[in-house]
């Protein structure tokens, strides 16, 4: 066989999809619709923030939703200095694992900074809402560092 | 319960883009491999075939289904295919043969990951809900751990230099590496940042390509009068997919695996670990409870070249090699899947002499 | 999506991720060869069936294919159906024949358009040609031929389907 062409194709792949949240998911994101935070309380006591439907440890089901805070604390964190165009943010900015105040469990989100040096473990940050928030986890728009800590 | 032995492996060279070779292309000369190692005609002459690979990767539905033009499936063959790598393609082949209803199997695993941005088709896999909607990819997540372990003190920036410096070294004696050669720790130290606090070099380079294993019960190993390595424990658990509930800095399902597997049941002369960025290698490490008698990644391991898919089936086949070549006696081979080592495999091979 | 005062149930998320496609060895050789108005299939070197399109294997042996075949642009229809729904953004408007064809020389039939016919005379059997777009509008695609046509041969019988030489009916 002579050789060929090497033939090649940008394309986009394309997945609209809809999901169903349940109840738990779902008041979740009804809170943030409203600017609030829940997290749902584990067999354990511990407070998880997003909430799960499920204890990790037990399987039990959870029901008691706990509003924590739009503050928290970096639990730990990585500085993306070349954000990918999927990203949320498109300077350069961190992902942080952040502990809200009354919450056990951290959750991922992305933090706004002005730089890494700005950054560290046990920094203080502030949830910054979206200019109009819908029921979605990107309602909250990113994290800031807490008192305009830049 | 019957015992099961390891008789062929093969894999292709790690490429950094297979460029024109379609998935078919990619399978077929690590099948025909496999076949020749133990002198068969085609996927007709093994009992059960399984395969692991990820759409998704190369963007092409149904690929996994394309590849089965690989394999000469007529007459109809009893085929199965994990949405994993293909350490899991073996770890349901054992099932089969050990519930007798297989004599031998063949498995492959490939991936074309190129055609995407790897990292960000996996940041898809995570909650669909909470993360994947924010687009979080892999490296990052892998960095939010690699924190976590250097601020826990349980590791440094210099040893998992280390790590990258020992495999690269390794993979000298790799001839399907697509990454090798000497680097001192230093050279690698001084490097920039690239998703702090990882380098470049702490991200083992991603590859496309293919590999292929036949097992077996022992009684076909003979009738095939090949050399083989004894199975003699396999075993996965899967932690939370909530990252904040996990410890990171520990890996508890590959412990259980191991306990599971029986790693400490004997010497542990050569580890195979699947570890895409090199912190983990030191968490697995400590979760195997691998002492300094153990070589760790002779073959480079996946900093030789991450082949998705495949990684883990080849992480098995490096230690069967050995086995069979009759340089060890012992080992253990490790394969991974989900962010953050989620979700962690742990095989023994032993020689059958 | 409920309205704003109401519990979210359900949200949208759409995915989109971006592929650089690379069509393969053998498919880009076909490709390659269309785009010169050339039909070229693989042989096995085993079972000696002629795969068009080629995909680098012969899936009945499991073994790579490397020897090429230059077919006629004649088949013979195998099956085919009449689709009364439209094509999304095609200007063929129903109803149109979809037909499973096999090439002369060829063992195994591709999905294509037949068209210049009485929908209600195709059949099993039916020899047809392709007809090529202008030479100047030839790409890398399967569409340089605009559609298959009926001939006056007389019908390939079933048995004989997909078994036909590289010259056709009087071969
Ligand atoms: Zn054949």
């Amino acid at each position: 066989m002579s050789a060929a062409d090497i033939l090649s194709q940008d394309f986009e792949l394309g997945f609209t999809y809809t999901r169903s949240t349940g109840p738990i998911v779902g008041r979740f994101l009804t809170g943030l619709r409203d600017r609030q935070i829940f997290g749902i309380r584990a067999s354990d006591g511990r407070v998880i923030v997003p909430p799960m439907e499920y204890d990790p440890d037990t399987a039990e089901a959870l029901s008691e939703f706990v509003q924590v805070a739009e503050q928290g604390a970096i639990v730990s964190w990585c500085w993306v200095a070349q954000p990918r165009a999927a990203h949320p943010l498109d300077e350069p900015f961190a992902w942080a694992m952040i502990r809200l105040d009354g919450a056990d469990v951290p959750m991922i989100h992305c933090v706004a900074a002005p730089a890494e040096a700005s950054l560290a473990t046990g920094a203080r940050v502030q949830a910054v809402w979206a200019p109009e928030t819908r029921g979605f986890i990107s309602d909250i728009s990113h994290f800031e560092l807490a008192g305009g800590g830049n | 319960m019957q015992q099961i032995a390891i008789v062929a492996f093969s894999q292709s060279d790690c490429l950094a883009r297979a460029g024109a070779a379609n998935e078919v292309e990619l399978i077929m000369p690590q099948l025909q491999a496999v076949y020749a190692q133990v002198g068969i005609d085609n996927a007709q002459d093994v009992d059960f075939v399984c395969s692991g690979s990820c759409d998704y990767l190369q963007g092409a539905a149904f690929a996994f289904v394309a590849g089965v033009d690989a394999l000469g499936a007529v007459p109809p063959i009893k085929e199965s295919h994990v949405e994993m790598d293909a350490a899991w393609a073996l770890y349901e082949a054992v099932l089969k043969i050990r519930m007798g209803h297989a004599d031998s199997a063949l498995l492959y695993g490939f991936a074309k990951s190129s055609s995407g941005e790897l990292p960000i088709v996996l940041s898809q896999q995570l909650d669909p809900y909470y993360l994947a909607p924010l687009w979080v990819d892999t490296v990052s997540l892998a960095a939010l751990q690699a924190r976590l372990l250097l601020e826990s003190g349980l590791a440094s920036e210099r040893d998992m230099a280390e790590v990258v410096a020992r495999s690269r070294r390794n993979a000298l004696d790799n001839p399907h590496a697509r990454l090798s050669g000497s680097v001192s720790v230093d050279e690698l130290l001084a490097e920039d940042l690239f998703v702090s606090p990882l380098r470049r070099a702490d991200c083992a380079p991603v590859a496309d390509g293919a590999a292929a294993m036949i097992i077996c019960t022992v009684e076909k190993a003979r009738e095939w009068g090949v050399p083989y390595a004894l199975l003699s424990g396999i075993d996965h658990r899967i932690e939370t997919h909530n990252l904040g509930m996990r410890d990171l800095t520990d890996s508890v399902s590959t412990r259980l695996a191991a306990r599971a597997a029986g790693v400490e049941d004997g010497p542990v002369e050569v580890a195979e670990l699947y570890a895409p960025f090199s912190h983990q290698e030191i968490i697995l490490s400590r979760a195997l409870e691998l002492g300094d008698d153990t070589r760790v990644n002779p073959s480079g391991g996946v900093f030789a070249g991450n082949l998705m898919m495949a990684s883990g089936l080849s992480r098995v086949g490096e230690v069967f090699r050995r086995i069979a070549a009759g340089e060890i006696r012992r080992g253990v081979a490790h394969a991974t899947s989900g962010p953050c080592l989620q979700h962690n495999l742990v095989a023994v091979l032993e020689s059958a002499s | 999506m409920a309205d704003t005062a109401d519990t979210i149930t359900g949200i949208e998320c759409p995915v989109y991720l971006q592929y650089h496609f690379t069509a393969g060895r053998a498919p880009a050789r076909f490709l390659t060869r269309i785009k010169e108005g050339v039909l070229s299939g693989q042989r096995c070197p085993r079972c000696s069936n002629v795969y068009i399109p080629p995909r680098g294997s012969c899936p009945a042996c499991g073994v790579p294919t490397e020897e090429e075949v230059e077919l006629p642009d004649k088949g013979t229809v195998q099956s085919f159906t009449v689709v009364a729904i439209p094509i999304p953004n095609n200007p063929i408007k129903p109803p149109f024949v979809v037909a499973n064809l096999v090439l002369d020389g060829a063992n195994i039939s591709f999905i294509h358009l037949l068209s210049e016919c009485e929908n209600s005379e195709v059949r099993i059997g039916q020899r047809v040609q392709a007809v090529w777009k202008p030479r100047e509008e030839w790409g890398y695609a399967m569409d340089n031929i605009r559609y298959f046509r009926p001939i006056d041969e007389p019908d390939v019988p079933v048995a004989q389907i997909g078994k036909l030489p590289v010259t056709g009916r009087e071969g």
